[in-house]
């Protein structure tokens, strides 16, 4: 039996679709009693079935709403599955939007500490990593600064350095390997070809055959909420070359 | 999975996230008050000011402020002002919790009553610190002279109303932050709520002098009110520890104690049945 590092079974998943978006009381209630309270029913992912071996990376391809951001979120454990279910062993470091838990009013500091605890971190661990973190964001001075007053650039490499301070097992890349400035681009993806290296299995979503030949040895490619192919990654991505251009 | 096993789950789950727990309750007091120049000091300035405002205007809408119900009107209010204070604080924040962390709940998985509990523990702590306000009305009119009010051990008991107070607060913030979620009309709602609960509690008032006759429904829907009974458990044991037996009702206890673990279990039954459904509204 191999040991594998994502296990994703049967998962699907079912939107309610509201014409307009109904998130007060009156519109609630006169919707119930005209019955126009229906929905559209929306299934962003049917059926996928997929596992992972631990140190495999795989690119998943697909075009926009073949339900690629909703599979990662049902792995990432945010959204739950209408039915199957997905199994996860390890450390999981789902790097979906870098910075989503930082707080503006808090210092780089602060945050460093808040960010780390919203990943699930331990104090001691972000205490051990905290230089480390500081150094690799190259924010210096400015880290006692309140978050409000820096760039968007300074922003994601505060999140990205935190992000990627502890040594998951998993990680989850939504096309963020795009941080910064060139240079700190060139060191963030040295920093995850470091991870690679040391057997990290990732799981990559992006639109570029380039980079997914680049970076993984597996593909997926999805198509409507539904796994049309999955095997080598140099196969797949010329497949979906294929279907870009008949497209 | 049997009970027990899901049990075990959930405790190892909190135990992991109980850091973020604790650098959110800090985040929510340290943001409180930052860039404002008296800073921590509002927690104590902001009680004493409203007490000296709202003993000013009901002593001269009541008359005289004391009598032989209320022993020292000032103190009276505080205490019942504070604890509502608590109450309608920490359920607003918990109610608004779920929706002001949509970016994160989006995007990680966070055990989600992780947020309206910060909110309530938050406000509890700085409820805790505002008491010292008490303490220090007390000793003022103690050492004036004037109603004085005798302290004895009976103090203790106050921590009684307090420990049901947080439990009543955790259900109701639970339940009016996944209603929240659903219908944003709530939070404007519960605005006008809170303020009919200023006045259907006895803080500026007292109750016996309402004029309302002994077991009619007025008085009984009045004492419905989980919060009557904490608030005066809480008087009982701060304002007449001399008479502590006289003002402590043991029927009070039992019936706030089921009042707020029942609220308690309904928040809870009622945001965890629901809270995989937070993200797709949110």
């Amino acid at each position: 039996m191999k040991d594998y590092a994502i296990e994703v079974n049967h998962v699907s998943m079912l939107f309610h679709l509201n014409k307009e978006r109904v998130d007060n009381a009156k519109e609630y209630f006169i919707r119930l009693v005209t019955r126009k309270l229906s929905y559209t029913e929306f299934w962003a992912l049917k059926d996928v079935s997929f596992k992972v071996e631990k140190g495999d990376r795989v690119g998943i391809m697909g075009f926009n709403g073949a339900g690629k951001s909703t599979l990662l979120k049902t792995i990432a454990g945010v959204l739950k599955p209408t039915m199957g279910s997905v199994r996860v062993s390890g450390v999981i470091a789902p790097m979906l939007e870098l910075g989503a838990g930082f707080d503006m009013n808090y210092s780089g500091k602060e945050n460093i500490y808040l960010y780390g605890a919203t990943m699930g971190f331990s104090r001691k661990f972000i205490e051990e990593k905290y230089d480390e973190i500081v150094d690799f964001a190259e924010l210096g001075e400015f880290i006692d600064a309140p978050l409000k007053s820096y760039s968007s650039g300074m922003k994601s490499r505060l999140g990205f350095a935190i992000a990627t301070a502890v040594k998951p097992d998993v990680l989850i890349l939504d096309e963020v390997l795009s941080v910064g400035d060139a240079a700190f681009k060139d060191k963030s993806e040295q920093r995850i070809l470091d991870m690679m290296e040391d057997g990290v299995t990732v799981l990559f979503v992006s639109h570029s055959t380039d980079r997914v030949r680049k970076i993984c040895n597996k593909a997926i490619i999805l198509t409507k909420g539904q796994i049309v192919a999955n095997g080598e990654v140099n196969e797949i991505c010329d497949m979906y070359t294929e279907m870009v251009n008949s497209k | 999975m049997s009970a027990k096993k899901a049990l075990t789950k959930h405790k190892d789950n909190f135990l992991k996230y109980r850091y973020l727990l604790k650098e959110l309750v800090v985040k929510n007091i340290k943001l409180q008050y930052r860039n404002s120049v008296l800073g921590m000091f509002w927690t104590f300035l902001q009680p004493l000011l409203t007490m000296i405002v709202l003993s000013m205007v009901f002593s001269f809408v009541f008359g005289k402020g004391s009598d032989g119900v209320i022993v020292n009107y000032p103190v009276y209010l505080l205490s019942g002002r504070l604890l509502y204070d608590f109450f309608t604080q920490s359920t607003k924040r918990a109610m608004r919790s779920i929706r002001s962390n949509a970016s994160i709940i989006k995007k990680v998985y966070v055990p989600k009553y992780i947020y309206p509990l910060s909110q309530v523990l938050s406000t509890f702590v700085t409820f805790l610190i505002s008491l010292s306000v008490l303490a220090v009305v007390i000793a003022f009119f103690n050492i004036i002279g004037k109603d004085p009010v005798t302290i004895t051990f009976n103090i203790v008991w106050a921590i009684v109303p307090v420990v049901i107070l947080f439990i009543f607060c955790m259900g109701v913030g639970m339940f009016l932050a996944t209603l929240n979620v659903f219908f944003k009309d709530v939070e404007n709602f519960y605005d006008v709520i809170t303020l009919l609960l200023f006045y259907m509690v006895p803080i500026v008032y007292s109750i016996d002098r309402l004029g309302i006759p002994q077991g009619s429904w007025q008085l009984r829907a009045l004492k419905l009110n989980p919060l009557y009974g904490i608030i005066e458990m809480f008087r009982a044991a701060v304002l007449h520890g001399n008479e502590f037996t006289a003002f402590f009702s043991l029927h009070q206890l039992y019936y706030t104690v089921a009042a707020a673990v029942v609220t308690f279990i309904i928040g809870f039954v009622v945001f965890y049945k629901n809270q995989d459904k937070f993200i797709l509204h949110i």
